[in-house]
C-alpha cells in the first residue's frame, strides 16, 4: 500500500475516496445498514480502484512530474454515475465511476467468446438481451485538463454552480468549465514580473459553498484573500484581506515558515473560514478581517523544537483541517499518529491516536496527552518520544454523521461514533 | 527558543536543502524553497549583525583617524557547507536564469566559506577619498593569504560612512546614490535611499520598472512561450547603473539589478530592524544598537541588512 495523499467523502457520505503517492485512487462505499445486524452500522468497503495518474516526463524542461494525487474532489451526483476530480502536480482529470450489472447477450455477428461469425453461416436472427452479471465498477477518464499550470497544483475546488471548478498552483489560479479541456481562464496571478521579487505563494484555494462568484485563497505569508469574480476578470485585487498581525515576541528564524497556511476550508454555512498553519488552527469570520475569531493550539509544544523540525524537514509538512457537518467541531492532524478535535461550542479539545497497536477495532479511542515538561504521568507521552515520521496530514469528516476518515501514512482509519 | 543551531549552521543547512531540492522528484518546489530562503535571510541577518557588533566594538578602540579598519577575522565556516554547488534548482519556466542563479548561490556559499578568500584580482586597493571625481569610495580586500583580514572598512571620518560590512568591495556612486557591493565576484546593488547622507532617494535605478506582465485569458502553452521570450530578450550583460564595470560580473550584475520595488524593500528592511530589536535582544545588545547612531551606525546596519534582500532574492529567483 502506498502513502495516502488525500482523503475525501462525497456529498452524501456514501463514498470515500483516497488518493495515494502512486497515482492510484481507491474508493470505499458504505454498506447499506441492515436491520438484522444493527451493530454493523454501515462499514466502508472497497468499491473501486483505478490508476488515475501516471508518472510523466516533461521533455522540454527535463522535469519529472510526480503521479502523486494531491487532491480529490467529488462532484454532486446528478445521475447513476459518480464523478470526481483528481489532480497531480500538473494535470486535473475528471473520472466517471459507474456500475455495470447487466451485459448484453445474444449478438448475431459474434459468439459468446467474442469471435466473429461468418455472416454466411447465420441462418436466423435474434435480438440481444441484457442479462444480469456480477456487479462491476468501472472508472473511466472523461476529461483531462492539462497544460495549464506552470507550477505545482495544490488545490482544486468545485464551484457551487456545478459547471465550473478552479485549480490553483503556487502562483496562479485557473477557472475551468467541465466541458472544455483546451481552455481555462486565469483568475488570479500573483507572479511578479521579476521573479526575484517573489515573496509569497498561493497555498490553498476554495470556492464559497453557496456563492458561485466568491472564493478564497491562502498564502505562504499567513494571509487569506477573498475574491469576487464579478468585480473583474482577473481577481488580483481582493475583496477582503484576512491577516492577523504577528506577535513580535514570538519572532524566530522560522516565523515565516510556521505562519504559512497549509489549508483553508469554508464552513458548511459559508459564514466562516478555517485555516491551518504549522502550529495552530484558526477560525475566521468572513465579516472580520483583522484577526481570527478563534485560535486553537494544535501542538504548541513543538514551538521550542522548530530547529530540529527544520533540519528533518517536518516543519514543511502541510496539515489539512476539516469541519464536521454542523460546523461545531473542527479536526486536524498532528505527529505520532495523533489527531486533534476542537469543539467550538464547549471549547473542549481531545487528542486521539490512529494506530493499530494502541487500539483494537471497535474499541473506544482513549484520549491521549502529550506531556510538555516536568513529571510525566503514566499515560502521557513526552514530547521527545513523539514519532515525527508518523504524521496525520489528511483527514475527512462525513458530511452529516460523526464518521471520520484519518490517513496515517499508508493506512486509512475510519472511526465512528459509538453506538448506544 | 531552544535552538542548538547558530546562524551559520542554519545557513549551511538551508543551502543544502536548496541544493538537494534540485534532485528531488517532481521538480523544484517553489513554496518550500521560498520558505527556506526566508530562513536563510533571517540567519544571515543575525550573522551579519553579530559581525557588525564585533566591528563596532573594534571601532571603539580605533577612533577616527585610522583610514582603514581591519575586519575581525570571521569565524571559520562550518565544514558542512557544500564546497561546490552545482546549478541552482531551476524553475519550471525560467531555465535561462540558470547561469545567474548559479552564481548567486555560489556567491552565497562562498560568503560562508571563505572569509579569507581573495576578492577578484580586478579589485584594487585604494585609499578612501572624500571627493574624488568619480565619487567612488572603494574598499577592497587585501591580497589573499590565510592570515590577512578578509575585508576592510572605512573610518568613520568619511562623509559617507561605513559601507557594507560583510562585502569585499563597496562602491558608492554619489551621482545615482547607488551602492554596489561585490563579494568574490558576486555582485549586488543596493539603493541607499535610506542613507541619511543622501538627500534625495536614489533616482537612477538600474533598470526601468518591470513592464506589467500580460495576464489575461490563458491558453495552455502560450504563457510559457511569452515567459521565455521575455527572458531571452533581456541582455545578459547589462551594466550596473552607476557601478563600475566589473568584467566578470556582468551577467551576475544584471541578475541583481533592482527596480522599482526598492521602496518596498526599504520598508521590509525597517520592519526587520525592528523585529531584530525585539526578537534577538539576547544576541545583539540594545546598548550597541542605540549608540551606533552617532557613527552612522544606523546607516551601516541598514545597509548591511539592505544587502540581504539581494542575496535572498538571488536564492529564491526561479
Amino acid at each position: 500500500a502506498d502513502i495516502i495523499s488525500t482523503v475525501e467523502f462525497n456529498h452524501t457520505g456514501e463514498l470515500l475516496a483516497t488518493g495515494d503517492k502512486g497515482g492510484r485512487v481507491v474508493i470505499f462505499q458504505r454498506e447499506q445498514e441492515s436491520k438484522n445486524q444493527p451493530h454493523r452500522r454501515g462499514e466502508y468497503n472497497v468499491y473501486s480502484t483505478f490508476q488515475s495518474h501516471e508518472p510523466e516526463f516533461d521533455y522540454l524542461k527535463s522535469l519529472e512530474i510526480e503521479e502523486k494525487i494531491n487532491k480529490i474532489r467529488w462532484l454532486p451526483q446528478q445521475n447513476a454515475a459518480y464523478f470526481l476530480l483528481s489532480t497531480n502536480d500538473k494535470t486535473v482529470k475528471l473520472w466517471k465511476v459507474s456500475e455495470r450489472d447487466k451485459r448484453p447477450e445474444g449478438y448475431n455477428l459474434k459468439d459468446e467468446d467474442g469471435r466473429l461469425r461468418d455472416p454466411s453461416m447465420i441462418t436466423t436472427l435474434r435480438v440481444p438481451v441484457l442479462r444480469p452479471m456480477d456487479l462491476m465498477v468501472e472508472a473511466t477518464p472523461r476529461r483531462v485538463f492539462a497544460n495549464a499550470h506552470t507550477y505545482h497544483i495544490n488545490s482544486i475546488s468545485v464551484n457551487s454552480d456545478y459547471e465550473t471548478y478552479m485549480s490553483a498552483d503556487d502562483l496562479r489560479i485557473n477557472l475551468w468549465n467541465f466541458e472544455i479541456t483546451n481552455q481555462s481562464f486565469n483568475i488570479v496571478d500573483i507572479k511578479p514580473a521579476n521573479m526575484e521579487e517573489l515573496t509569497e505563494v498561493i497555498t490553498a484555494a476554495e470556492f464559497h459553498p453557496h456563492h458561485c462568484n466568491t472564493f478564497v485563497y491562502s498564502s505562504s505569508k499567513g494571509t487569506i484573500r477573498l475574491c469576487d469574480m464579478r468585480t473583474s476578470a482577473l481577481c488580483d485585487r481582493h475583496a477582503k484581506f484576512f491577516e492577523e498581525p504577528e506577535d513580535p515576541s514570538n519572532r524566530s528564524f522560522f516565523s515565516e515558515i510556521i505562519s504559512s497556511i497549509s489549508d483553508v476550508k469554508f464552513s458548511h454555512s459559508g459564514r466562516y473560514i478555517m485555516t491551518r498553519d504549522y502550529l495552530t488552527v484558526k477560525v475566521w469570520d468572513l465579516n472580520m478581517e483583522n484577526r481570527p475569531i478563534e485560535t486553537y493550539q494544535v501542538h504548541d509544544y513543538l514551538r521550542s523544537k522548530l530547529c530540529s523540525l527544520y533540519e528533518n524537514d517536518c516543519i514543511f509538512d502541510k496539515f489539512e483541517c476539516v469541519w464536521n457537518g454542523s460546523d461545531s467541531v473542527i479536526m486536524t492532524g498532528s505527529y505520532n499518529n495523533f489527531f486533534r478535535m476542537f469543539d467550538r461550542n464547549t471549547k473542549r479539545d481531545v487528542t486521539l491516536e490512529a494506530s493499530r497497536e494502541n487500539s483494537k477495532p471497535r474499541a473506544i479511542l482513549k484520549p491521549r496527552k502529550v506531556c510538555v515538561g516536568g513529571k510525566r504521568r503514566k499515560d502521557e507521552i513526552s514530547v521527545d518520544s513523539l514519532d515525527f515520521s508518523k504524521k496525520i496530514l489528511h483527514t475527512a469528516w462525513h458530511p452529516s454523521e460523526n464518521i471520520i476518515a484519518v490517513a496515517a501514512t499508508n493506512n486509512l482509519y475510519i472511526f465512528q461514533d459509538k453506538v448506544n | 527558543m531552544e535552538c542548538t543551531l547558530d546562524a551559520q549552521s542554519l545557513i549551511s543547512i538551508s543551502l543544502r536543502k536548496i541544493h538537494s531540492s534540485r534532485t528531488q522528484r517532481g521538480g523544484i518546489k517553489l513554496h518550500k524553497n521560498l520558505l527556506v530562503s526566508y530562513v536563510l535571510r533571517n540567519a544571515r541577518q543575525l550573522y551579519l549583525s553579530e559581525r557588525y557588533a564585533e566591528l563596532y566594538r573594534r571601532q571603539q578602540h580605533y577612533p577616527d583617524g585610522a583610514p582603514l579598519l581591519a575586519m575581525p577575522a570571521c569565524p571559520p565556516p562550518p565544514a558542512a557547507s557544500p564546497p561546490e554547488l552545482g546549478a541552482l534548482p531551476l524553475p519550471p519556466d525560467a531555465q535561462d536564469r540558470e547561469a545567474r542563479s548559479c552564481s548567486a548561490v555560489r556567491g552565497g556559499a562562498e560568503l560562508l566559506e571563505v572569509p579569507v578568500c581573495a576578492a577578484p584580482p580586478e579589485l584594487q586597493q585604494r585609499a578612501p577619498c572624500r571627493d574624488s571625481s568619480p565619487a567612488f569610495y572603494r574598499a577592497s580586500s587585501t591580497a589573499p593569504g590565510p592570515g590577512s583580514p578578509p575585508g576592510l572598512l572605512y573610518a568613520a571620518g568619511c562623509d559617507f560612512g561605513a559601507p557594507h560590512c560583510s562585502s569585499r568591495t563597496t562602491v558608492l556612486d554619489l551621482d545615482t546614490h547607488v551602492v554596489t557591493t561585490v563579494e568574490n565576484g558576486y555582485l549586488h546593488q543596493d539603493c541607499c535611499s535610506q542613507c541619511p547622507c543622501c538627500c534625495q532617494p536614489a533616482a537612477g535605478l538600474a533598470s526601468p520598472p518591470p513592464a506589467p506582465g500580460t495576464k489575461r485569458k490563458y491558453y495552455p502553452g502560450q504563457e510559457e512561450e511569452e515567459e521565455e521570450g521575455v527572458e531571452e530578450g533581456e541582455p545578459g550583460g547589462g551594466g550596473v547603473a552607476g557601478g563600475p564595470p566589473f568584467a566578470p560580473c556582468t551577467k551576475r550584475a544584471r541578475f541583481e539589478e533592482y527596480s522599482a520595488e526598492h521602496p518596498q524593500d526599504s520598508s521590509n528592511i525597517s520592519n526587520l530592524i525592528s523585529i531584530f530589536g525585539s526578537g534577538f535582544t539576547g544576541l545583539v545588545s540594545r546598548q550597541q544598537a542605540d549608540s551606533e547612531q552617532p557613527l552612522n551606525g544606523q546607516l551601516c546596519s541598514k545597509q548591511a541588512l539592505a544587502s540581504l534582500g539581494a542575496w535572498t532574492r538571488a536564492i529564491v529567483a526561479f
